[in-house]
This record gives structure tokens, C-alpha cells and sequence, in this order.
């Protein structure tokens, strides 16, 4: 069987890591309605908005 | 081999499934609306067009047809004699689904699923109900539209707690601000 030659260096272990683990902000939109950012697709959660129409009634909840 | 078969399975068998799926279209017929998940308000939408449609032909048959699926026949009674009649012209898509923000705790993705004909009367009566229960601040929610001076200031206030959410999951803050200035 192939067995690694070498063990990882610090560092080749380190960016592995690194890389693997960055967290990355969701596209994010502005609200036409309300101005606030959202997800695009999605009801808009500051003001309750989706496609010009007011779906959720942010207070009621 | 499980090649070609669409429906999602929900975790459940058979049986648990489709008493679930029946739960689910007599809520919508119910309430007009159900907040659920998204995968399974894809489930339940074949299943209540195919209702509508029963509801749309409006024979005893029929009718009993829908109950046989459904076992709930007060939800029958009020597809047959109030949603069917206000999709007669509307050759099938009866159901809009309207997703939402990832649930919070097992970032689920969460969708509305509602009647075609029947969307803004539910959001009027969750504003009258609003308006009952807590008198001023559901006030201000619906002036936002009309008032644009007042939505921007509103809206500068959301921003930096939306951010902090976002910092939180992100590992820098000066990293996230950054991207949503660009």
C-alpha cells in the first residue's frame, strides 16, 4: 500500500486547515422595499417584503 | 433500484408520510397558509392541487374521493364550497410557495405555502390581528410603505444588528463589513 513519505510540515497542516475552514457571508441584496440587506429569493426579514408584496407581517410574529 | 422516484421521503414511512401529507393539506385549507419547511411545502403541493382539482369537478364522487385522502371532512366541506369555486378559472397552480430565512437552530430552510387566491387576505387579517394586539407598533409596520423618509431611517437602524448577526458567524468583522460595502 502507499504509505506518505513525510510527515505534514506545520505549515502544509496549518493552510490545509485554514483554507477548510473559512466562513463566507451569504450574497446578500439590497431591500427595494425597506433598504435593509436580505437574501435574494427569500422574504425579506426587516420588513417582511417579497416581490413588491408585504408577505409576512414582521410585528405579528 | 431507487432510479426516477421524485417524491422526498421526509424521513418517515410510507403510512407516517401520507397522514402527514393529509395533516398538512387540511391545515392549508383551514388557515389558507402553513409555515413549514421547504421541502415540505414541495411534498404538499402536488397532493393539494390534486384536492383542488377534485374540488373543481364538485361531485358527491368526488367528494368522497377527497375524504378518503384526507379523513378530515369538515377540511373537505371548505375545499368544495369555498377554495374551489375561487380557482375554477385557474387551470392548476392553486399553491405559491414563498421561502423564508433559514430556520434558526437547524438552519432549515423554512418556506409559506398558501393559496394563490387567498395570499393578501391572509396578510390583511395577520395586520388586523397584529393591530388588536399590540395597537401602535403594528401601526408603524404598515406606514413604512408609503413613507420613504421613514423606511431609510428604519432601515439604517437594521442594518448594523443585521451586520452583528452576520459578524457572529463570520470570523472577522471588519472582513464582513467590507463585502457588504462593495
Amino acid at each position: 500500500m502507499g504509505v506518505p513519505k513525510r510527515k505534514p510540515s506545520r505549515s502544509a497542516q496549518r493552510k490545509r486547515r485554514a483554507s477548510n475552514s473559512v466562513l463566507n457571508l451569504p450574497q446578500l441584496s439590497v431591500c427595494p422595499q425597506c433598504a435593509a440587506p436580505f437574501v435574494p429569493h427569500r422574504v425579506c426579514p426587516a420588513c417582511g417584503h417579497y416581490k413588491g408584496r408585504q408577505v409576512v407581517n414582521i410585528e405579528a410574529y | 433500484m431507487r432510479h426516477l422516484k421524485r417524491n422526498a421521503k421526509l424521513g418517515r414511512k410510507g403510512a407516517h408520510r401520507n397522514a402527514m401529507l393529509a395533516n398538512m393539506v387540511c391545515s392549508l385549507i383551514k388557515h389558507k397558509r402553513v409555515t413549514t419547511t421547504l421541502a415540505k411545502a414541495k411534498a404538499v403541493r402536488p397532493v393539494v392541487e390534486k384536492m383542488v382539482t377534485l374540488g373543481k369537478k364538485g361531485t358527491i364522487h368526488h367528494r368522497r374521493l377527497a375524504v378518503s385522502r384526507l379523513h378530515q371532512e369538515d377540511a373537505v366541506q371548505i375545499l368544495f364550497s369555498e377554495i374551489a369555486p375561487q380557482h375554477q378559472d385557474r387551470p392548476g397552480g392553486y399553491t405559491r410557495i414563498i421561502k423564508l430565512m433559514d430556520r434558526r437552530g437547524d438552519a432549515a430552510q423554512m418556506a409559506i405555502i398558501e393559496f394563490v387566491e387567498e395570499g393578501d387576505a391572509v396578510v390583511a387579517s395577520s395586520d388586523e390581528g397584529a393591530a388588536k394586539a399590540e395597537a401602535a407598533p403594528a401601526k408603524t409596520d404598515t406606514e413604512v410603505a408609503p413613507d420613504a423618509d421613514e423606511a431609510k431611517a428604519e432601515a439604517a437602524e437594521d442594518v448594523p444588528a443585521a451586520e452583528a448577526d452576520a459578524d457572529a458567524a463570520d470570523k472577522g468583522s471588519s472582513e464582513g463589513q467590507e463585502k457588504k460595502d462593495a
